[in-house]
C-alpha cells in the first residue's frame, strides 16, 4: 500500500490538524514545543496548518539573535517547514497590526487573514492544538 | 535608595506590567526583561503607557532579550534605556532591593 493510495483512498483518512500559536518565543517553552509536535504531525502525512495569533506572531519575527540569552535560535525551523510539506501558515491580521508589524517583518511567507476568516478555517479542522 | 522592579511578561498578553506601573513610586527603577521587552517597542500599543510612566521613573530594557526576539535598540522608545547584563548587575547594586513581578 503506497502512501498516495492510502491518502487518496478511503481506508486511512487524512485528518486536518491546526496548530494555534499564541505565545512569544523564548519566554516560555510553548513555541518550541509546538514546532516539535508540528514536525511529528507532518511525518504522519496529515493535513497540517499553523496559525499565529496574539504574541504568537512574534515567533516569526525576522532577525532573532539568541546568543546573548544562551538559548537555541529555533526560528530557522519555520523556513524549513516547507521541506516537510507544511505550507499553510496563517497569521491573524489584527494581531500583526496591534504589534506594529507587517508581513515584511516575518521570516517566512504567510497568508494574512482577518479574525473572521480565521474562525471559519478553525471550524473546518478535525483537530485543533493550542500552544 | 529606590526599589528596582523587574517584569518579564508580555504587556500585550498579561496585566503584569500594568500592575507594576500602578504600584511603583516615583523614583523607582523598572527593568523589562524576557517577554516584557515587547512593551518597550515603538511599534506596539503598550508603549504610550510606558512613556507616560517614564516621566517620573527610570525604565530599562534588557538588550540580549530584545536581540533574541529580533529587535534592535533603535526600535525602542526614547524614554527607555537599553542595558546589557552588566548594566542589570549595576542596577541591582544601585537599588536597595528588587521586586520581581512574575
Amino acid at each position: 500500500m503506497s502512501d498516495t493510495q492510502a491518502n487518496e483512498g478511503g481506508d486511512r483518512k487524512v485528518k486536518r490538524f491546526m496548530f494555534v500559536n499564541r505565545k512569544a518565543p523564548y519566554g516560555t517553552i510553548y513555541a518550541l514545543e509546538a514546532l516539535e509536535v508540528v514536525l511529528i504531525g507532518a511525518a504522519f502525512d496529515q493535513d497540517v496548518s499553523l496559525v499565529f495569533a496574539d504574541d504568537g506572531v512574534y515567533q516569526l519575527k525576522k532577525g532573532q539573535q539568541t546568543k546573548g540569552i544562551g538559548q537555541k535560535n529555533f526560528s530557522p525551523t519555520y523556513r524549513a517547514l516547507e521541506d516537510y510539506d507544511i505550507e499553510k501558515l496563517y497569521v491573524e491580521r489584527e494581531s500583526l497590526q496591534a504589534r506594529g508589524l507587517s508581513p515584511d517583518d516575518l521570516l517566512v511567507p504567510v497568508r494574512v487573514l482577518g479574525s473572521a476568516e480565521l474562525s471559519v478555517l478553525m471550524d473546518e479542522q478535525d483537530v485543533l492544538l493550542s500552544f | 535608595m529606590a526599589v528596582l522592579h523587574t517584569t518579564n511578561k508580555s504587556p500585550l498578553q498579561t496585566r503584569d506590567l500594568e500592575s507594576c506601573l500602578r504600584l511603583t513610586r516615583p523614583g523607582s527603577g523598572i527593568l523589562l526583561m524576557e517577554d516584557a521587552v515587547y512593551g518597550a517597542l515603538r511599534s506596539t500599543e503598550a508603549s504610550a503607557r510606558l512613556a507616560q510612566a517614564a516621566k517620573d521613573r527610570r525604565i530599562y530594557v534588557l538588550g540580549p532579550d530584545l536581540a533574541a526576539r529580533g529587535f534592535t535598540p533603535e526600535e525602542v522608545i526614547d524614554e527607555v534605556e537599553v542595558v546589557d547584563y552588566g548594566g542589570f548587575v549595576d542596577l541591582v547594586a544601585e537599588h536597595h532591593h528588587v521586586q520581581a513581578w512574575v
